[in-house]
C-alpha cells in the first residue's frame, strides 16, 4: 500500500517577542498508509496539536516551516495557495476537533452547518443536501436525526455535538480525518460510543485516521499503528500491540507505567521531572529524566533506528532501545505499583444522612406562575466517611458528585437531611460557619488556573490562609512554614516568588494542595483534582495527596470520572446516578460482581491501555439531563429493568453475603445480580 | 419565556414608579414653588396664596404626587403655569421632532459603527484599523458642540452646503426639517460611533479567534462567508445593549446639539423649561425620557433573548 501522508524532516518553530527561536517540531518523519490509523500521543507541550495543524496545511499565527514538508497523497500541503488549501480541506482532509461544543457555530441549526460542508465540499446543495444530513446523521448514529437537524449546538449533549462534528468531518468523504482530542471531556460512556463508531465509520469508508490523544486508552483503543512524541520529537513509533507489549523508548515506559490501572490497586510510578524544551540539548532529550541514561545519551542525540520486534518494525529514537525492549515490561509494571498502606480509624469523620440538594429558588415571578418544583438534584444520600479515609465520589457528569461536594463545603445549602462533622451541622452556609471549622474543612479544584490568582505570586498564595486561619503567627514562622508547605509539595523555595503563570500545570496543582494543606485541614474536597493533569503528573499529584493522608490522618472527599484512578487511590467508592446513590462499597467490592447495572454500565466502557482488551459497551449513551421523578434512577438506561416496579419504587438497599459495608440499591436480588454478565447492547 | 418577559416587565414598571418619585421630590427640593416663579416680582403674600390655592399647591406632598402620577399613567402630564398650555400639547411636536433627528442618525451611525468595527476588527492592528479608530475615539473625545461648531463653519459658512441653523417652526412638516438634520446628524453619528465601533471591534476580534471560526476555515468556508455566517451573527450578540443605549440617548433628546443648531426638539424644551422655572413642563420631560430609557433597554433585553439561541433555550427550559 503507498503512503497517502509523508511528513518528512519536519521542523516547526516561532521566535519569540526577544528574538529567540523556539523549536516546536524537530525533525519529525510520519507515515500514514491508506486506511490506516496512527495514534499520535505525548504529553501536553510536546507538539502533538500543531503537528495535527500542520497536516491540515495549517500553522499557528507566527510559527513558521524552518525544514521539511508535509505530502499529502504527493502533493506538498504549504507549497498550496490559499485558494487551493480551502479546496482540500474538507474535501479529501478533515478535522475533527477538540472540543465540539465550541467548534460548531452557536448560532447557526445543525443542519445548516453539515448542508454547508455539503455545498462546498460535496457540491450537493437544496433538497439532496438535507436528505444526505439525515443520512450523515444516521450514519453517526444520532437518535432522532430529523429532529437534530433543527436544532441548535447548545441544545446537543456533548456526545451528540461530538457526533454532529464526525458528520460534517464526513460530508466531505475525505480521504484522511485528523482527529485532534475528540473525546477528551466526554464522560467515559460517551468516549468508549464515539470511540466505536470511529472504528466502524473508518472499518466502512476505508478512511485513513492521524488520531491525536493524550490518553493512551483511547489510542490503545483506535490506533493501528502508535508514535509517541516527546519534547516535538517522535521517540517511538510502532504497532500498537509492539508498543503496548513492549514499549521500548524509557519514556513510552515511564508513560505507560504512570497510568492508573483498573486491574492494579495502588498507585503507579510517576516520572521524575519535565520536558525540556525542544532543541535546548545537545544529548537525547529525554536524558535528564531518564533511569538508563548514559554518557553517550547526554552529547549524542540518538536517531530514530528500527529495532525490529516480532520481525515488525519498531522505531525507537534512543541509544539503549535493545536491551530496554527485552526487558519484561508487565513485570516492571507491577513491581512500579506502590502500594498505599494506611489505617483508617473507626471515628467518624463526616456522616451524610439523607441528604437532599436542589438548585431550583422560586422567586415570585415563579411562584405567579405556579411553575412546578423539578425532582431534586441530589436526593436520599447517606454517606459515613471516616477519619483518615478516601472516599470516591464516582459518576458521569450530571450524577451531583460535585453538587454533594459543594453542599459539604458549604458553598450550596443543603435542601433536606443532615451533615455533621463533630458536633457541627455542615448544612450551614460557608458564611456562618466559626473559622476553626472553615480551617477544618478545606477544598481543591480541578482546574489551577481557575482557582489559583494569577495575579498573585506563590507567597501570597500561601500566605493567606496562615494569616486568615493563624491570626497570631509572627511573619517569620509564616514564611518558615511556607517554605514547609513547598517542601512538602515537592517543590523548591525558589517557587515562592513565582507567579501561576510562570509554573506547569503539574507545578500549579502542587500549589493548590499546598495551599489547602496550609490550614492543616482534617478533611479535604477533592474535585477532580488530576484530570487536568498530564498521566505523569497525576502520578506524582497522587502520591503527594497519599503521603500528606498518611502524616496527617487526613480524610479525603474524592470525586473523579476515572475509574481507574479510584482503583488507585481510594478506599471506598459510592457510585451516583443524577443525585441518588446506586452502590457504595470498598474498591474491592465495587470492582468485582455483583455489580450495580450502573456500575457495570461504567466498568464495562472504561479504556484501558491495553489493545487486547476491548471496552464491553452497555447500552446507550444519551445522557439525561434531570433524574426522573420517582422509582430508580437509572431507570430509562438500566439494560436489565424488571419492570414497572423499576418507575415506581425507588429500590431498597442490598448487601451481598458476608459483606458488611457493601450496598447496592437494585430491584434484581443480590444473588441474581452475581450471575448477570451485562451484554454489549 | 413567558416569565422572564414578564419579569423584565415588572421590573420596569418599579424602576418607573421610583424615578416618579425621585423626579417629584427633585422638583419639590427646589427653592419656592410654581406660584413664585410665576409671579416673580410682583409676589405678594396675598397673590401667592391665592394662586398656590388654585393650584391645589398647598396640599400635602404625597396627595400632589399621587395627584400628578395618577395623571401621567393616564397621558396627562399635567399643566405648564408659565406657559398656560398642557404639558403634553407643548412637548408633542417638539419630541416628534427629536425621534425625527434620532431615528435619522441611528439609521446613519449605527450600521456605519457596525461596518467600521467589524472592518477594524478583522484588520486589528493594521493600518486602516489604525486610522479609523483613532479617528473615532478623537471625534468622541472632542465635545459635541466643538465638533458642531467645527462642521458649521466648514459645510454652512465656507462651503454653504446646509444651513447652519434650524429655522423652520417646531411644527413644521417632516419634510422641512429634512435639509435642516444634515448637520446634526453628522456631529451626533461622529460623536456616539466610537463606542459601537470599540464594542464591535473587541467582540469581532473575539470570535475570529474562536474554535468554530477556526472549523470553518478548516472546512473550507471561504473568507466572506466566515464573517458573514459565522463571524458577525455572534459578535454583534454583545453590543445590542449598548446599541439601545445610544438610541436611548438620541432619544432623549441631545439637549446640546440641539442648541446648537437651534433645533426645535425636545432638549432645547427642556432647557427652556428650566431656565423659566417651568416645574410641570420639566417634570414632564423628565418622566417621559425615562419612560424612553425604560423602554428602550427592556426592547433590547427580549431582543437579546430572541437572537441568542442560547438564552432562548435557557429560557425555553425555565
Amino acid at each position: 500500500m503507498s503512503n497517502l501522508v509523508d511528513i518528512k524532516d519536519l521542523t516547526i518553530g516561532y521566535h519569540t517577542k526577544y528574538g529567540r527561536l523556539v523549536h516546536v517540531l524537530r525533525n519529525v518523519n510520519l507515515t500514514i498508509k491508506k486506511g490506516e490509523t496512527l495514534g499520535l500521543v505525548g504529553e501536553s507541550g510536546c507538539g502533538k496539536s500543531t503537528l495535527g495543524q500542520a497536516m491540515m496545511g495549517f500553522l499557528r499565527s507566527g510559527s513558521k516551516i524552518l525544514s521539511g514538508s508535509v505530502n499529502y497523497d504527493g502533493i506538498n500541503m504549504f507549497s498550496l495557495s490559499p485558494r487551493e488549501l480551502e479546496a482540500l480541506r474538507g474535501k479529501r482532509i478533515a478535522l475533527i476537533p477538540q472540543n465540539a461544543g465550541q467548534s460548531l457555530t452557536p448560532t447557526l441549526r445543525c443542519g445548516k452547518q453539515i448542508e454547508e460542508a455539503l455545498e462546498l465540499n460535496a457540491n450537493i446543495t437544496g433538497q439532496a443536501a438535507k436528505d444526505r444530513v439525515v443520512e450523515l446523521f444516521t450514519q453517526v448514529r444520532l437518535p432522532s436525526p430529523e429532529e437534530m437537524v433543527s436544532r441548535y449546538p447548545h441544545e446537543l449533549s456533548g456526545g451528540q455535538q461530538q457526533r454532529v462534528a464526525v458528520a460534517m468531518a464526513l460530508a466531505g468523504e475525505p480521504d484522511m480525518l485528523v482527529l485532534d482530542e475528540p473525546t477528551t471531556g466526554l464522560d467515559v460512556t460517551t468516549q468508549a460510543h464515539i470511540l466505536d463508531l470511529m472504528r466502524a465509520i473508518v472499518d466502512d469508508l476505508g478512511t485513513a485516521m492521524m488520531y491525536i490523544s493524550h490518553d493512551l486508552g483511547v489510542i490503545a483503543r483506535v490506533s493501528d499503528r502508535v508514535a509517541v512524541m516527546y519534547a516535538g520529537e517522535v521517540v517511538e513509533d510502532a504497532n500498537v500491540s509492539q508498543l503496548f507489549r513492549s514499549p521500548s523508548h524509557p519514556y513510552a515506559r515511564g508513560l505507560l507505567e504512570s497510568i492508573p490501572r483498573l486491574t492494579l490497586s495502588g498507585i503507579p510510578k510517576s516520572m521524575p521531572g519535565q520536558p525540556p524544551l525542544p532543541g535546548t540539548l545537545s544529548g537525547c532529550h529525554f536524558e535528564p529524566r531518564c533511569s538508563f541514561a548514559t554518557d553517550q545519551c547526554r552529547t549524542e542525540s540518538p536517531g530514530l533506528n528500527d529495532i525490529q520486534t516480532d520481525g515488525k518494525s519498531h522505531l525507537v529514537r534512543c541509544h539503549h532501545a535493545e536491551e530496554i525492549s527485552k526487558q519484561d515490561f508487565s513485570q516492571d509494571l507491577k513491581a512500579g505499583v506502590q502500594q498505599i498502606v494506611k489505617t483508617i480509624s473507626e471515628e467518624t469523620a463526616l456522616d451524610l444522612n439523607g441528604v437532599d440538594i436542589t438548585y431550583f429558588n422560586p422567586d415570585f415571578v415563579d411562584r405567579l406562575l405556579g411553575k412546578k418544583e423539578p425532582p431534586l438534584t441530589v436526593s436520599g444520600v447517606n454517606l459515613n466517611v471516616k477519619r483518615g479515609e478516601t472516599v470516591a465520589l464516582v459518576g458521569e457528569s450530571g450524577s451531583g458528585k460535585s453538587t454533594i461536594v459543594r453542599a459539604i463545603s458549604g458553598l450550596l445549602p443543603s435542601k433536606g437531611g443532615a451533615i455533621q462533622f463533630e458536633d457541627f451541622d455542615l448544612t450551614v452556609s460557608v458564611d456562618d460557619r466559626p473559622m476553626d471549622l472553615r480551617k477544618r474543612i478545606q477544598m481543591i479544584f480541578q482546574n489551577p488556573d481557575a482557582s489559583l490568582n494569577p495575579r498573585q505570586s506563590v507567597k501570597e498564595l500561601l500566605d493567606q490562609p496562615l494569616k486568615l486561619y493563624y491570626p497570631s503567627m509572627p511573619a517569620s514562622e509564616r514564611e518558615a512554614r511556607m517554605k514547609e508547605l513547598l517542601q512538602r509539595v515537592r517543590l523548591s523555595e525558589r517557587y515562592l516568588n513565582r507567579y501561576p503563570g510562570q509554573m506547569s500545570g503539574g507545578e500549579k496543582q502542587r500549589v493548590a494542595v499546598a495551599r489547602a494543606f496550609a490550614a492543616d485541614p482534617e478533611v479535604v474536597l477533592c474535585d477532580e483534582v488530576t484530570s487536568a493533569l498530564d498521566v505523569s503528573v497525576q502520578a506524582a499529584v497522587l502520591d503527594l495527596l497519599a503521603d500528606l493522608q498518611k502524616e496527617h490522618g487526613t480524610t479525603y472527599i474524592f470525586i473523579t470520572h476515572d475509574l481507574a484512578v479510584v482503583r488507585a487511590f481510594a478506599d471506598r467508592v459510592a457510585v451516583l446516578y443524577q443525585g441518588r446513590l446506586c452502590e457504595v462499597g470498598t474498591v474491592e467490592e465495587i470492582y468485582s460482581a455483583p455489580f450495580h447495572p450502573y456500575t457495570e454500565t461504567l466498568l464495562g466502557a472504561a479504556l484501558e491501555p491495553n489493545p487486547d482488551v476491548a471496552p464491553k459497551l452497555i447500552g446507550g449513551d444519551t445522557p439525561e439531563s434531570s433524574p426522573p421523578a420517582q422509582g430508580c434512577p437509572f431507570q430509562r438506561r438500566c439494560p436489565v429493568r424488571v419492570g414497572s416496579i423499576c418507575d415506581e419504587e425507588m429500590p431498597a438497599w442490598q448487601t451481598p453475603e458476608g459483606a458488611v459495608n457493601h450496598k447496592i440499591r437494585c430491584h434484581i436480588p443480590v444473588n441474581e445480580l452475581i450471575q448477570i454478565q451485562l451484554e454489549p447492547a | 419565556m413567558f416569565g422572564l418577559i414578564l419579569r423584565r416587565l415588572m421590573l420596569a414598571i418599579l424602576t418607573l414608579i421610583i424615578v416618579s418619585i425621585i423626579v417629584f421630590l427633585a422638583v419639590e427640593a427646589l427653592p419656592g414653588d410654581m406660584a413664585t416663579a410665576y409671579l416673580g416680582r410682583d409676589a405678594t403674600p396675598e397673590s401667592l396664596a391665592n394662586l398656590q390655592e388654585e393650584f391645589g399647591l398647598n396640599r400635602p406632598a404625597v396627595t400632589r404626587y399621587f395627584d400628578w402620577f395618577g395623571g401621567v399613567i393616564q397621558g396627562d402630564l399635567g399643566d405648564s403655569l408659565v406657559r398656560r398650555k398642557p404639558v403634553t400639547e407643548l412637548i408633542g411636536n417638539r419630541l416628534r421632532n427629536t425621534v425625527v433627528l434620532a431615528v435619522a442618525s441611528s439609521l446613519i451611525g449605527i450600521p456605519l459603527a457596525i461596518f467600521l468595527g467589524v472592518m477594524t476588527g478583522l484588520m486589528r492592528d493594521r493600518l486602516p484599523d489604525i486610522i479609523i479608530s483613532t479617528i473615532s475615539i478623537f471625534a468622541m473625545t472632542l465635545p459635541e458642540f466643538v465638533t458642531g461648531t467645527i462642521l458649521i463653519f466648514v459645510f454652512a459658512i465656507r462651503l454653504k452646503w446646509f444651513p447652519a441653523i434650524t429655522t423652520v417652526a417646531t411644527d413644521a412638516k417632516i419634510t422641512e426639517l429634512i435639509p435642516n438634520i444634515w448637520l446634526p446628524i453628522i456631529t451626533l453619528t461622529l460623536v456616539m460611533m466610537a463606542h459601537i465601533l470599540r464594542l464591535v471591534r473587541t467582540s469581532m476580534i473575539d470570535v475570529m479567534v474562536s474554535d468554530y471560526i477556526n472549523m470553518a476555515r478548516l472546512k473550507g468556508v471561504p473568507a466572506w462567508r466566515i464573517v458573514w455566517r459565522h463571524a458577525l451573527p455572534n459578535a454583534m450578540l454583545p453590543t445590542i445593549n449598548i446599541v439601545a443605549l445610544t438610541i436611548a440617548w438620541l432619544l432623549g433628546g441631545v439637549v446640546i446639539i440641539e442648541a446648537v443648531f437651534n433645533y426645535p426638539g425636545i432638549g432645547t424644551l427642556m432647557i427652556n423649561g428650566i431656565s423659566d422655572r417651568d416645574l410641570a413642563l420639566v417634570q414632564g420631560i423628565a418622566i417621559i425620557l425615562a419612560t424612553i430609557y425604560i423602554l428602550v433597554n427592556l426592547a433590547a433585553d427580549i431582543a437579546t433573548l430572541l437572537l441568542n439561541p442560547r438564552l432562548r433555550t435557557a429560557i425555553a427550559q425555565g
